[in-house]
């Protein structure tokens, strides 16, 4: 058996979104903190039974579709007003609202990118390789199973007492995950 | 409602009518939906299909090649008719695109579950109505290499666009429309690659739907992320589809051409659009759904519901319709009075009375039962609409530009062959991409599948 250190962690398999929940609460239970669940659906209640907090992504939002509008509204304001007045019939240059659909359009395209690029970001994706790939049932994570990994890195880990509560949840399949690429 | 019926979308009419086919799994839907892309046998009907779809995109290529080399003269476009058939593809394709973002995103929102074995495809035909939109703008200007003009860049000229030009608004709204809805589809696929890389036996395939995936790993803190992200896409596309045909009816609406200066276009061309969207997924769906086999998945609901959001869509087509006439004569002003004549009596009478069948007549079958649920029928209704869509543009385009102010400024307009050929070409294009579209990826999102798997055995319970 290895060391405990020289893997990445231990992993169970289970067969529907139910047991999945039950394995994650009980292992919550047991004082667990760095472990993660995976599903080939987002499972409802599997957020709040890992304890997972509001995160960023809305903020992140937010940010980039005031970016994207502000932005917007004086890039036409700075081209209209200051940088290449045209006088037309002494109209006012601050035509604002003229600039308003331009200005909309710019914070939702704002808003979109800074939504996908900071959820991408936030999930450290692109990341094409990661451990828990060594599994080779794994490949069944975006079918039709569901896993529990606990890390070596949590402090409480001990991997038979890891093992023992992973098989008492009834996973199907309990499997060390190697930490080295291939 | 009477006491005998039982209520709307109770059980026992959901069970009549399913979203989902009975006795599907997790993995029986990944099996069924991956199985079309990775070991199904390419068809000979898919290569016949799609040979004649790329030689019809070929057309096009030639015909804008034509174009570069001639200019804009090979088209039917002369003073007083400088649009033409340009802008009359440019917003039809545009609209049809609209369908797409109202199912995946609107329909999302509202939490509405038939949704979800259509917005894959139905947001794939977005994309690709509004790439086939946007060549024609781009050709339009005659000279596509100078297109970067309309963009805001500190150049040397010291240049800026016209902000407050409705042409310039819709550069913005377009373009932000093609990119948020190709994010949108994309984070959609990811989870749906990743099974693909997960499925796939050769290596090669592997290797190219692994890069697409990301290394998506379906982690629950990944999912939780996700899920924030996508409602927000969804969120933000809502009023962003909205805000794209309005700005195009903008392109009408901000002049004072008669019978396009009207404060009803733009609700009545994002109706117009959703009513020529949804006919459109009507299109594709029947015959993919046959082909593929995916009555289970596309089931007589979608159909059915798909059937009536272009009914009512249709009718408030029909109120714009209306309330033209009734605006120009209750304005009394005498051009606009001119121009409802000529719709009647003009030399293009007979498209606006094709346009009133295609588009108020018939799909008024739809009110019946078994005429939704006649998959014949449906095809065929949706091609109508598709027609008297495009016939709409017509009318507003060309019968306007050609009855101008003064009789001096009067015209006729007809196309030329090249005008055809770059219109059908684009036809090519897009189905050219449907094609390649689904064999290459799933047409139905299978993450959302096993996610309504997962809903509807909670039903059962």
């Amino acid at each position: 058996m290895q060391h405990s250190s020289d893997i990445y962690g231990v992993m169970g398999e289970f067969g529907t979104p139910e047991e999945l929940l039950h394995a994650v609460e009980k292992i919550r239970e047991a004082g667990y903190a760095r472990f993660d669940a995976f599903a080939p659906f987002p499972v409802e209640g599997l957020s709040e039974a890992l304890g997972l907090k509001r995160n960023l992504v809305p903020a992140i939002t937010l940010l980039g579709g005031l970016t994207g509008g502000v932005g917007g509204f004086f890039l036409q304001y700075w081209a209209a007003a200051i940088t290449y007045p045209l006088n037309i019939g002494g109209r006012p240059l601050n035509s604002w609202p003229a600039f308003i659909p331009v200005t909309f359009e710019l914070t939702v395209l704002g808003a979109s990118l800074a939504a996908v690029f900071g959820m991408l970001a936030l999930n450290k994706l692109p990341q094409p390789n990661h451990p828990v790939f060594n599994v080779a049932r794994f490949t069944h994570a975006s079918s039709d199973r569901f896993f529990v990994c606990i890390e070596s890195k949590d402090p409480n880990f001990n991997l038979e007492k890891c093992s023992r509560l992973l098989q008492e949840v009834h996973a199907h399949h309990v499997t060390e995950v190697a930490l080295d690429y291939f | 409602m009477s006491s005998g019926q039982p209520p709307f979308d109770s059980p026992e009419i959901r069970r009549l009518t399913p979203v989902i086919g009975p006795g599907h799994t997790y993995g029986s839907v990944t099996d069924k939906i991956s199985a079309i892309v990775l070991t199904r046998p390419t068809s000979l009907g898919w290569f016949i299909g799609f040979t004649i779809a790329f030689s019809l995109m070929g057309m096009m290529t030639i015909a804008i090649a034509w174009l570069v080399i001639k200019g804009t003269g090979i088209w039917g476009i002369n003073i007083p008719i400088g649009w033409g058939f340009a802008i009359v593809n440019f917003v039809w394709w545009i609209g049809i695109g609209h369908a797409g973002t109202l199912i995946s995103a609107i329909l999302f929102l509202l939490n509405q579950k038939w949704r979800t074995s259509i917005n894959r495809f139905a947001e794939a035909m977005t994309l690709f109505a509004v790439a086939c939109a946007g060549i024609f703008p781009l050709i339009h200007t005659g000279r596509p290499w100078m297109a970067f003009y309309m963009f805001p860049y500190p150049s040397t000229m010291g240049l800026w666009p016209q902000f407050r030009s409705p042409l310039i608004w819709d550069v913005f709204a377009v373009s932000t429309y093609g990119t948020v809805s190709l994010m949108f589809w994309f984070v959609g696929l990811i989870p749906d690659l990743a099974t693909l890389r997960d499925r796939s036996v050769q290596k090669s395939l592997k290797i190219i739907y692994g890069m697409f995936a990301m290394g998506w790993r379906g982690s629950a803190r990944h999912w939780h992320r996700y899920q924030s992200a996508y409602l927000l896409l969804a969120g933000l596309a809502t009023p962003l589809v909205l805000s794209v045909h309005t700005v195009v009816s903008f392109d009408f609406a901000i002049a004072i051409v008669p019978g396009w200066h009207t404060t009803i276009f733009p609700p009545y061309f994002v109706a117009g659009a959703i009513y020529s969207g949804f006919a459109m997924v009507l299109t594709i769906a029947i015959p993919l759904r046959k082909v593929y086999a995916l009555e289970d998945f596309i089931t007589m609901r979608h159909l059915d519901n798909m059937a009536k959001v272009m009914l009512a869509t249709g009718l408030i087509v029909a109120y714009g319709y209306f309330f033209e006439f009734f605006m120009a004569s209750y304005s009394g002003n005498k051009f606009d009075v001119f121009l409802v004549q000529q719709r009647l009596h003009g030399p293009y009478a007979p498209f606006y009375f094709a346009l009133i069948v295609c588009n108020i007549l018939t799909p008024q079958l739809l009110w019946f039962y078994k005429m939704r649920h006649n998959v014949a029928v449906l095809f065929i209704m949706s091609i109508v609409v598709n027609i008297g869509m495009w016939l709409e543009r017509f009318v507003i385009v060309v019968i306007s530009l050609t009855r101008d102010f003064v009789p001096s400024a009067w015209g006729r307009y007809s196309p030329t062959f090249w005008d055809w050929a770059t219109f059908i070409g684009t036809m090519g294009m897009f189905v050219t991409l449907i094609f390649l579209f689904v064999r290459v990826l799933p047409a139905i999102s299978i993450a959302e599948m096993r996610e309504l798997v997962a809903e509807t055995s909670e039903d059962e319970k």
